[in-house]
């Protein structure tokens, strides 16, 4: 292996795309304004079910400034289709999911409140605005599904879903399992509520049509995660233009956390509306749009069922889930409950039998999809309140019950009884590290010191997995994605010896400008400030799937090394002609071609160099230097750790507050630990976010109650403690740089170790998240 | 934000008259509750009349007997004020407790006065320390200035000029904040006046009261133990997400406790 | 209606309606696109800017409130060649990721260490109170301002 670089591979080194964040020249989309633009403003349902009656547009059209007001009819009439959901779920019985039909603006009926069901386009955004309130539109309610538990018997809300059902889908040995429950010698049983959250990326989501009359030519600006997936749908489904004809740029983006994956109908409509006005038309969310129409994350309601043997071995884990989807399948909905979840409810430990059944359901509320985690934060939750409680309900010690069930390193590569095939690990190395950095042998002491205080301090650990870097694209397919999971990586070199990368990873905030720079400078042995990474235009990079599901460096990563590989290949070629050796002689070492025990040897840069100005240069090579590759991964990788939370609990308000939170983290090989920790830092804030502060709630009639930060907690700076965490290292064993991604793994262990801390300190076992002050408050007059 | 017409007066007389002009006039002052409303839509006023031009409302005077504080003084410059910190240290407590850095950048004590949010925390100390308002034409004692949800006893196009803080011995101010707003779920402010108490309570019911069945308890006994058997009823007690009546009713009562804990250690 | 403003020590004649906000004036009419808008209801701080030398929320104060005062963007404090101390702290100590919310976690910041001289962890995190990161869980945030503020204060002290 080369020498290590001072930015190259382990380094951490500072970004390179923060000098404009902090000088505020970051362009994001709605930084981005063009001449003539125009501007929208949507029609949203104020009714969580209505019929559309009558759209009069009459009074809007009559003020100043306002140019057209578009509905669904009119969409529909243009000939576009449903947006789709992209993952086709088969249920128990063999039958495919009911996908319920989802027009991009609504018509005729309207299903959550938010739902777009037509765009005011004005010459101004107030006059947008404005003139979407002058529509006069006759709705007719029909009561709301709003409850995901009641949602089977109440009233259907689409036509042909009966009951409400998506889909009713199970993994796993269902009669294997409940034997060996019948059979266990201590069974642990609990209601689970996983709390919808609504995901609130800091930049709201955008975009900006662009329609070239001449060319026939849509330019597409928007905040998306993934833009070739975005025009892949917007052509071959919706059908708002060809492929060629659509360029998707999605410039800086301002987070995403999964909200940014999927097409939506907004930015549909803006396109769609610049083509027929023959004006560019930009559209930004007020946040008050976001929290009713981005899509919400998880929000389900589980029983579960654990057994353990006399030893505290699990022998069975049992669980029933029923998950909301909101009005519609959102782009990815119905994989999320399913195999992002039912598939990781084996956790780190050897349960010989599970068995899961998950009741996908519409209601009347916003679609949900992935958010940060997606799925697997939902298994990790059931995973690891279930092992906490049972070691209470036994009186063991919970690391120890854990250590005593944990797969062991040499028992991989292993067959969890749900699907997956875990490839290597050592959960007993994060966990230990964890324990020693909490000081676990020191929590009786701290406890009682708390209570001195006034304060009940809780301890609480969870010991996750997860399956990350989406995905092997025959494996996904098989189980009924509807594209492939690998990427796209292509390496430019340049005649001067710098380098061009472009990848169809999307950085939103996960800093790829810098650690692809450093895994392509570490391979030609040159300075990441002459490699240029390339992302997020469908115009400039070849094609590509974005950036979720902890993919990007595990597979769009790789793909860049396959490139480089190449590269490498042809270089060597180049080199050893112009050396007069023959290629079998020259090795690439610290950035020079060189001829094994000479002192012959050129350097990356004469060899670019002479790729394109082919002089003394192979007959039978093409001149140039650019390669490019796809990578599909063999499997996916299996990321783990342990998290500690320890809490205090202020006894007469029933406040909670964090006060020591440790993760010990195996993500493989690390690139940038600086990147890889702030990964970290914000994965556990949004999942301490979950389990104390945020939750999505509807009323009874549909209309959400937590629609501005007046009500939906965001965790602010003083709502968390500093962290502390660690790494241990077993490499990937099926990807060219060992690594397994780090995006999520914050956000999937720490709403189960902070709800175990705090279920701890109360002494009870069934407190639903957000652990708000009231309700940990009403606990503690009942336990 | 809808369409209006900006005046910027430099007297209070010309700030009424163009009020009294106006169809559906409203006052600015910091803009922190107002500008927020105006942005969602919620508020459409005709003429928008900003007082930061009027001369005379901004500034602080600090005596051993009275805080006065000008209606268009900033959050912060109270909460930052050497005078104030020195004489009334809990007003100072409180102005720096309200909203964020950036909201006590701007907003003004007259305007959260005047708005009477059921969750502000200046009523607490208006009622708590028994305050006077002062308008352009009057005095206001602070008990009969709340009347009810955003309700005061101003008359429409009245202006609050100064607010008279009378200091007492010792007070102190305790606020249990709204997780997501930091509004005040239950904000207490216990004010011993010698011999004399007063309890200002904001965020429990629909504008801020005086806690009389406190003030009873600790005017024999000025120690947290002695709230221990007052009731504290939630009749009329807000009831929303975060905190229902009976719940806010639990926090006064130890939102209370803990003032008066502070309290004594002054 | 007509106002003058100074932006980043430029004066600007400028006519806008009245409902016009500080943060409309400043990306819309004067390209000044580093303060950001992230909320409708003035919590998220993503549009701070200093409005004569003290942090406040531009999508909260109307342009005509700002007639004759100095406002200072992320765009007036440093630049790429010569990084504000604080913006240089964000950068060295990995206190952002998308950047969306930096700008105004900037300026907010320096308003905190300039008008404040004990900061210590929990009062950095209460002093940022005003501003959302949903990236960085804020670790890295405090790490950078408490780097910063000891340059920070020095300057204060002699400007």
């Amino acid at each position: 292996m080369a020498e290590a670089l001072k930015d190259g591979i382990g380094a951490s080194v500072r970004r390179k795309e923060d000098v404009r964040f902090v000088t505020g020249s970051g362009r994001y989309t709605d930084d981005i304004n063009v001449a003539g633009q125009l501007h929208a403003a949507f029609l949203r349902s104020p009714h969580a079910r209505a019929r559309i009656d009558a759209i009069d547009p009459t009074e809007a059209l009559a003020l100043p400034d306002v140019v057209a007001v578009l509905t669904g009819k009119d969409m529909a009439d243009d000939g576009l289709g449903d947006l789709p959901c992209g993952w086709l779920v088969k249920q128990k019985d063999g039958s495919d999911m009911v996908s319920a039909p989802h027009p991009p603006l609504a018509h005729r009926v309207v299903n959550y409140v938010g739902e777009p069901y037509g765009i005011v386009v004005a010459r101004t955004v107030q006059a947008a605005r404005r003139a979407a309130e002058a529509v006069a539109t006759d709705f007719t309610e029909v009561d709301a599904v709003v409850d995901p538990a009641a949602a089977m018997s109440s009233e259907d809300i689409h036509d042909g879903v009966v009951g409400n059902l998506a889909y009713d889908w199970a993994l796993g040995e269902q009669q294997a399992t409940e034997d060996a429950l019948a059979a266990a010698a201590h069974v642990t049983r609990l209601e689970l509520i996983n709390n919808r959250l609504i995901p609130n990326a800091m930049e709201p989501r955008a975009a900006l049509g662009v329609y070239d009359k001449g060319t026939g030519d849509h330019v597409l600006y928007t905040t998306s995660q993934n833009p070739h997936l975005e025009r892949l749908v917007l052509s071959a489904f919706v059908q708002v233009a060809p492929e060629h004809k659509l360029r998707v740029v999605a410039p800086d983006v301002g987070g995403g956390f999964g909200s940014k994956i999927f097409i939506y109908a907004e930015e549909t409509a803006v396109i769609w509306a610049a083509r027929r006005l023959e004006q560019p038309v930009k559209w930004t969310a007020e946040r008050s749009e976001s929290f009713l129409a981005d899509a919400h994350g998880r929000d389900h309601v589980t029983q579960a069922e654990l057994g353990l043997d006399a030893d505290g071995r699990f022998v069975a884990l049992k669980v029933s889930t029923t998950a909301n989807l909101g009005a519609y399948l959102s782009t990815f909905g119905s994989s999320v409950p399913t195999y992002l979840y039912g598939t990781l409810l084996a956790g780190q430990y050897k349960t010989p039998n599970i068995f899961v059944e998950v009741h996908g359901v519409y209601t009347n509320t916003a679609p949900v999809d992935a958010y940060r985690g997606a799925g697997r934060p939902e298994a990790t939750y059931v995973v690891e309140r279930m092992v906490e409680t049972a070691a209470r309900e036994l009186g063991r010690d919970p690391a120890e019950l854990r250590r005593l069930n944990m797969i062991r390193p040499e028992d991989f590569p292993y067959d969890t009884p749900v699907a997956l095939t875990y490839d290597v690990g050592d959960y007993e190395a994060s966990l230990d590290k964890a324990l020693e950095l909490i000081d676990y042998a020191g929590f009786a002491q701290r406890r009682a010191a708390a209570a001195e205080r006034g304060k009940r301090r809780g301890i609480g650990l969870a010991c996750y997995i997860e399956a990350c870097g989406l995905a092997p694209s025959k494996l996904a397919i098989s189980l009924g994605a509807g594209v492939g999971l690998y990427e796209s990586g292509e390496i430019r070199v340049n005649p001067t010896g710098n380098v061009t990368v472009f990848t169809g990873s999307h950085s939103h905030g996960q800093g790829h400008e810098t650690t692809f720079a450093q895994v392509v400078a570490q391979r030609f042995g040159i300075g990441i400030d002459d490699v240029e990474v390339v992302h997020g235009d469908t115009g400039r990079v070849e094609f590509g799937l974005g950036t979720y599901g902890s993919r990007s460096l595990a597979v769009g990563g790789s793909a860049l090394s396959c490139a480089a590989d190449k590269i490498i290949a042809k270089g060597t070629r180049i080199a050893a002609h112009m050396l007069e050796a023959d290629p079998e002689e020259v090795e690439f070492t610290g950035g020079h071609f060189k001829v094994r025990d000479s002192n012959r040897t050129l350097s990356f840069a004469e060899v670019a160099f002479a790729a394109y100005v082919p002089s003394n240069y192979p007959d039978d090579l093409e001149p140039g230097l650019s390669e490019k590759a796809f990578y599909d991964p063999e499997n996916f990788t299996y990321p783990a750790g342990t998290h500690i939370a320890e809490v205090e609990i202020d006894e007469q308000t029933g406040e909670v507050e964090l006060v020591d939170f440790v993760a010990v983290d195996d993500f493989g090989t690390v690139i940038n630990p600086m990147i890889v920790l702030g990964q970290v830092h914000g994965g556990v804030a949004q999942g301490v976010g979950q389990a104390l502060l945020e939750h999505g709630v509807y009323d009874a009639f549909g209309q959400l109650q937590t629609g501005s930060y007046m009500d939906y907690c965001m965790p602010r700076a003083d709502d968390l403690p500093d962290f502390r965490v660690d790494t241990t290292v077993t490499p990937c064993t099926h990807n060219p740089l060992g690594v397994k991604g780090c995006g999520e793994a914050g956000a999937i262990g720490s709403p189960a170790a902070v709800m175990n801390a705090v279920t701890d300190a109360v002494g009870v076992n069934d407190l639903s998240m957000p652990a708000t002050a009231e309700k940990v408050w009403r606990a503690l007059q009942g336990a | 934000m809808y369409t209006f017409d900006y005046h910027r007066p430099s007297t209070l007389e010309e700030a009424e008259q163009l009020f009294r002009n106006a169809e559906d006039g409203i006052y600015l002052a910091g803009g922190q509750t107002l500008l927020p409303t105006m942005k969602q839509r919620l508020a459409a006023p005709s003429d928008v009349v900003d007082l930061a031009g009027v001369d005379g409302l901004s500034g602080i005077e600090a005596t051993p007997e009275r805080v006065s504080v000008g209606a268009f003084t900033r959050h912060a410059e109270v909460a930052a004020h050497p005078g104030v910190c020195g004489t009334l240290p809990a007003l100072a407590g409180l102005a720096g407790c309200i909203g964020d850095g950036q909201v006590r950048n701007r907003g003004t004590l007259g305007g959260s006065v005047a708005n009477s949010d059921p969750a502000a925390d200046y009523p607490a100390a208006v009622i708590g320390l028994g305050a006077t308002v002062h308008t352009g034409s009057r005095q206001i004692a602070a008990d009969e200035f709340f009347l009810d949800l955003f309700e005061t006893a101003l008359a429409p196009g009245e202006i609050i000029t100064r607010i008279d803080f009378p200091v007492p011995l010792r007070a102190a101010y305790r606020k249990f904040a709204n997780p997501a707003s930091r509004y005040a779920v239950v904000g207490v402010l216990v004010a011993d006046f010698g011999g004399r108490i007063r309890v200002g309570i904001t965020g429990a019911g629909p504008c801020a009261f005086r806690g009389t069945a406190l003030e009873e308890a600790l005017q024999d006994d000025l120690r947290p133990a002695a709230l221990e058997q007052v009731e504290v009823p939630d009749a009329g007690f807000n009831n929303d997400l975060f905190a229902s009546a009976d719940y806010r009713a639990h926090l006064v009562r130890v939102m209370a406790c803990r003032a008066v804990e502070d309290l004594m250690t002054l | 209606m007509e106002l003058t403003l100074t932006v980043n020590g430029n004066v600007h004649e400028l006519n806008v309606p009245a409902n016009t906000l500080l943060v409309e004036v400043l990306r819309e009419r004067l390209g000044l696109t580093g303060t950001h808008v992230g909320c409708d209801t003035s919590q998220c701080g993503a549009c701070t800017v200093h409005l004569d030398g003290r942090a406040v929320k531009a999508c909260t104060v109307l342009a005509a409130q700002a007639q004759g005062a100095a406002v200072t963007t992320i765009e007036g404090i440093g630049s790429a060649a010569q990084l504000h101390p604080m913006q240089a702290a964000f950068r060295e100590h990995h206190a952002l990721q998308c950047g969306f919310c930096t700008p105004g976690m900037i300026m907010a910041a320096i308003d905190l260490v300039q008008h404040n001289e004990q900061l210590d962890r929990r009062t950095v995190r209460a002093g940022l109170e005003g501003n959302l990161c949903r990236c960085t869980g804020y670790h890295n945030i405090v790490d950078a301002v408490l780097a910063a503020a000891p340059e920070l204060a020095g300057e204060a002290e002699h400007g």
